[in-house]
């Protein structure tokens, strides 16, 4: 008989999906299967049984090869990186819990470090606009439950979130949605004939990088003014058409991606967006949600904003916080050479980053956190495997919606390994050390 | 422990009776002691020339969990010019109406709290708040969770089910460790969920069929059967719109006929908080058409004993409006056409969040001023009459101290009338005008330490320096006998000379020097087992939440590792 353990919640994507039940060995040490979880998830949990998992820290010699060290010497590697440093760059944040993000922000203060998150490549045009005209929105229950009508803009569920339309958005009968997706009209806005926009009742396939064009042609049409014949690739007829199936609705929401964040325009894009959804709330009920991707990206925004009051782009370098994006971001940083050290937890910037920013990194001394072997941890000079959050250890992550979550321990992680909250704290503790010393 | 022994000092105790008189404080093991049982070893604080009290109690403020996060992410401006680096025991800080925890924590410390309730909390994201009160060190904070638009309580009270009402509310509080019952624009917030209201307390709301005056009733009559440490904390319908006091008074004469039950000694069954933006007259908010009725409702609220209020005085600042009010900031964003965040919670609530400039140089903002101020020197009991700005809703928490001013001297109140382009209009529109009376440092003791603690249910722990009490003192840099210029009130008020708080010393010589021992309050209600209740539950969880049942409950240890429980029995 294999124990089950319910509810476990996933820690990949920003769907954050808490109905995972994971059946374990008669030991409890072993993943056996993963039920309820979409491809990605349930290969994240059967990877951490991988039988080349990396599970001591190790250094790369003079000649490129990797060495195995100790925790202790990672930690005081780590420290004196940090200690030596004049402007350390600490970067990703967003694969771990809220309880190493605390104790990482509090590291950073000390270090006098710049804080950036995934969000830099990702949502962080989002936040920008937020911050430029606010943003109507709600939990993913509310679309569930009242949501008439939905929008997927620049932005791919069937592969990049996928039980997304099944837990929230367009499947589930909810309250006031008692038949489904029956109840519901489906709008997809992409360029590419995605497995997404194939399900869409209009998909509205519109022209590369005129997202800014199309969202402005929906406020005019919501208005009954004159469009020209076409916008963006897209019919006037076809537009009236949106404009007024968002507008007859009872519950209208728009979900997007990088697909408008970080094409031509990005974050203005995300400002008439949001203006869309703001005129419909003159005629219905909208909200607008970004797709955030990492899992626990939302939390990190979360965590430096009580702390520091910034969702990213954080410079405590001066002691006190600054924010200003492409001055404090991390790519602009990295091109420019201002930073003289990188530490890198819960991302892979090695695989996200431009490849300029790449060879910067290479360059420098580096940290890298991280379960997996990946692009970064070949840049970088130490690689710190750590358990991993969500299945070996617990703690607090934020859904794309803000709704956090408190994750759950399934197995131990291989004997003797750290955590991110553990390694961190013990880095903090030997930086003070040395500061006092 | 240590000891410490507060000397010479002016003392203000309304519990005890003392009114200035020179007497010795003690803290002995983090309790109040008489002062003769303080060894020769302990820590002597010199208060002469001083004023002490017992530490502040916040009875409403917004200052940890997911709305104010919003403030503070989507409002870099707040942070400009004002950001500043750690020192000694305190971290950075930063932020102007909406700070960041950390310099919450010292804003209050700094003015002489020791306790603070977090006034909304929407229960799903439970955690979040707990969080940031976690990560706030210092003070102690407890968080209401809101209840006045939740399906649960909406369908029991339909149809009056008071104990399935009761049983779901401790049910809920125990899953998100909360304080108590708040209930902010009962029904109109579920109205929002379609982009509607409930404007007054009769106004039905859509599809549950039930209206803001019985859901208000209902929940006075959970609370009061479960006999809670505080009362229904409510924010009623209509907020901010000319002419509101009439829904107000109604709201208040709810809860005539009913009277406080359980052991914590409150005397009231209802807290109107921020009174200031429900008592207003006339019909616009030009100086034609505007018109305070603080007296109106003053007349009511000093005529019956069951009821308290906070003021929410507006500071004339520039600040961030937040509340689970969803339909109001709504129409807030529409009048001054600033950024608005919308953040609805599912089954739960909603919240919205807009930037708001009180200006000086407007006749309204300077009207609301005067509402709220009039409410404080038109109460006849200051037992029952608190202090707030809602911060940061009328004003940021720092700015209590000036609050204070205003209500200690007639003349602050003169110079900010004169100084205000429409200051003889006000006077016109408002009864600020008529009114000479100036809060004394007794009184101003009950309205920010003692009445708060006691409808808290907190009086046996907070509010006064009675033996037995917690170990919180805070001595204040003014000398009531020579203070003349009412500028040192807000200078002494905003800079404690010391605090002492659970018997540690946190300010000394007006420098923080500890981050304290921080507890989070909850309230544990045990309940008879409700097999009903626990049906609906399981029920709601598998078809409309999109959390298990079982990831709803905030556990203990990563969000309140250092808890304070208040225990209630609820089943006889």
């Amino acid at each position: 008989m294999s124990k089950i353990v319910t509810d476990v919640v996933c820690p990949f994507c920003g769907t954050l999906c808490d109905d995972l039940e994971v059946s374990l060995s008669d030991d409890g040490k072993e993943i056996l299967e993963v039920y309820n979880a979409c491809a990605i998830g349930a290969a994240k949990f059967l990877h951490a049984q991988a039988s080349d998992r990396i599970t001591r820290p190790r250094r790369r010699q003079e000649d490129g090869t990797w060495k195995d060290i100790s925790y202790d010497e990672a930690v005081d590697y780590t420290a004196k990186m940090f200690a030596e440093s004049k402007k350390p760059l600490m970067y990703g944040w967003s694969s771990t819990n809220c309880e190493a993000q605390g104790v990482g922000s509090e590291l950073g203060e000390v270090v006098g470090a710049v804080m950036d998150n995934t969000a830099t490549v990702c949502h962080g045009s989002t936040l920008i606009a937020v911050q430029d005209v606010g943003v109507p929105g709600c939990t993913l229950g509310e679309i569930k439950n009242r949501a008439d009508r939905v929008v997927f803009w620049g932005c791919n569920p069937a592969h990049a979130h996928p039980r997304h339309m099944s837990r929230y958005s367009i499947f589930p009968r909810g309250f006031f949605t008692g038949k489904g997706a029956k109840s519901r009209k489906m709008v997809v806005v992409d360029p590419r004939c995605t497995d997404t926009a194939k399900t869409a009742d209009i998909h509205l396939q519109l022209e590369q990088g005129r997202d800014y064009e199309l969202l402005s042609a929906i406020r005019v049409a919501f208005r009954g003014e004159k469009l020209p014949d076409v916008v963006a690739g897209i019919p006037k007829e076809k537009i009236y058409e949106v404009a007024d199936t968002l507008k007859e609705g009872r519950f209208s929401v728009i979900f997007f991606g990088m697909g408008v964040t970080h094409s031509l325009g990005k974050n203005h894009n995300i400002d008439i967006a949001i203006a869309v959804t703001r005129d419909l709330n003159d005629y219905t009920k909208a909200a607008i949600m970004p797709m955030r991707g990492h899992y626990n990206v939302t939390g990190s925004g979360q965590v430096w904003g009580w702390q520091f009051g910034f969702p990213f782009c954080v410079d405590l370098t001066r002691g006190f916080a600054r924010y200003n994006p492409g001055e404090t971001s991390a790519n602009d940083l990295l091109m420019r050479d201002e930073v003289d050290s990188f530490f890198s937890l819960g991302s892979d910037p090695g695989a996200h980053f431009p490849n300029e920013s790449v060879k910067k990194i290479a360059n420098l001394p580096s940290v890298c956190i991280d379960p997996h072997i990946t692009p970064t941890t070949a840049v970088c000079k130490v690689h710190v495997p750590v358990a991993f959050v969500g299945i070996e250890v617990g703690g607090c992550a934020y859904r794309m919606d803000n709704v956090p979550i408190e994750t759950r321990k399934v197995v131990d992680p291989p004997e003797g390994m750290l955590t991110d909250e553990e390694f961190l704290k013990k880095v903090l503790d030997r930086v003070r050390e040395i500061k006092e010393a | 422990m240590a000891e410490f022994l507060v000397k010479n000092g002016f003392v203000y105790d309304p519990v005890l009776g003392i009114n200035g008189d020179m007497v010795d404080v003690a803290v002995r093991n983090g309790k109040m002691v008489d002062a003769s049982d303080v060894g020769t070893n302990a820590t002597v604080i010199d208060a002469k020339g001083m004023t002490v009290m017992a530490a502040g109690v916040d009875i409403h403020a917004h200052i940890a969990g997911p709305k104010v996060n919003v403030g503070r992410n989507f409002r870099p401006e707040d942070k400009l010019f004002n950001a500043t680096p750690g020192k000694g025991v305190m971290r950075m800080g930063g932020g102007h109406s909406v700070p960041t925890v950390l310099r919450t924590a010292y804003t209050y410390a700094k003015m002489g709290y020791g306790f603070a309730l977090e006034a909304a909390m929407p229960p799903l994201l439970a955690r979040h708040t707990h969080e940031e009160m976690r990560d706030t060190p210092i003070i102690d904070e407890g968080a209401l969770p809101v209840f006045g638009n939740n399906w649960f309580v909406l369908e029991y009270l339909k149809n009056n089910e008071i104990e399935n009402t009761a049983a779901y509310i401790a049910w809920l509080l125990r899953m998100t460790k909360g304080f108590g019952i708040k209930n902010v624009n009962p029904g109109g917030t579920e109205a929002w969920g379609w982009g509607l209201n409930c404007e007054t307390i009769h106004d039905v709301v859509p599809y549950f069929d039930i209206t803001p005056a019985q859901i208000i009733k209902g929940l006075i009559e959970a609370n009061e059967y479960l006999g809670l440490p505080h009362c229904m904390h409510m924010h009623g319908n209509s907020l901010g719109q000319p002419g509101n006091y009439g829904i107000t008074l109604e709201t208040l004469k709810l809860a005539e006929g009913y009277k406080p039950k359980g052991d914590f000694g409150r005397d009231q069954v209802l807290h109107n908080t921020h009174l200031q933006f429900h008592s207003y007259g006339g019909e616009s908010y030009t100086s034609k058409g505007f018109a305070s009725a603080s007296k109106e409702i003053m007349n009511y609220v000093n005529s019956v004993d069951n009821i308290t209020f906070d003021t929410g005085i507006v500071t004339l600042d520039e600040t961030t409006t937040m509340t689970a009010d969803g339909p109001f900031e709504h129409h807030l964003s529409h009048m001054n056409n600033l950024k608005w965040v919308n953040s609805d919670v599912e089954l739960e609530t909603a919240a919205g969040i807009v930037p708001f400039i009180y200006g000086k140089n407007t006749f309204i903002a300077v009207a609301q001023w005067a509402v709220g101020v009039e409410l404080a020197l038109m109460a006849k009991d200051p037992m029952r009459c608190f202090i707030t700005t809602d911060a940061p809703n009328a004003g940021p928490l720092y700015r209590y101290p000036r609050v204070w001013k205003w209500l200690m001297s007639l003349k602050a109140r003169d110079a900010l009338l004169e100084d205000a382009k429409y200051g003889d209009k006000v006077r016109n529109a408002c009864y600020i005008g008529e009114l000479d009376k100036e809060i004394s440092l007794y009184e101003l003791a009950m309205m920010t330490r003692a009445g708060c603690a006691k409808a808290l249910g907190l009086s046996h722990m907070f509010g006064s320096l009675k033996p037995g009490l917690e170990g919180d003192v805070v001595v204040y840099p003014y000398n009531p006998e020579t203070a003349d210029d009412p500028e040192l009130i807000e200078q002494a008020f905003g800079n404690a000379h010391t605090l002492i708080k659970g018997g540690e010393q946190i300010v000394k010589d007006g420098e923080i020097v500890s981050n304290g021992n921080k507890r989070t309050f909850w309230v544990n209600c045990k309940t008879n087992e409700n097999a009903q209740v626990q049906h609906d539950i399981s029920e709601k969880f598998k078809k409309y939440y999109t959390v298990t049942e079982n990831n709803y409950g905030v556990s203990a240890h990563h969000y309140t590792p250092n808890p304070y429980v208040i225990e209630v029995d609820a089943t006889k």
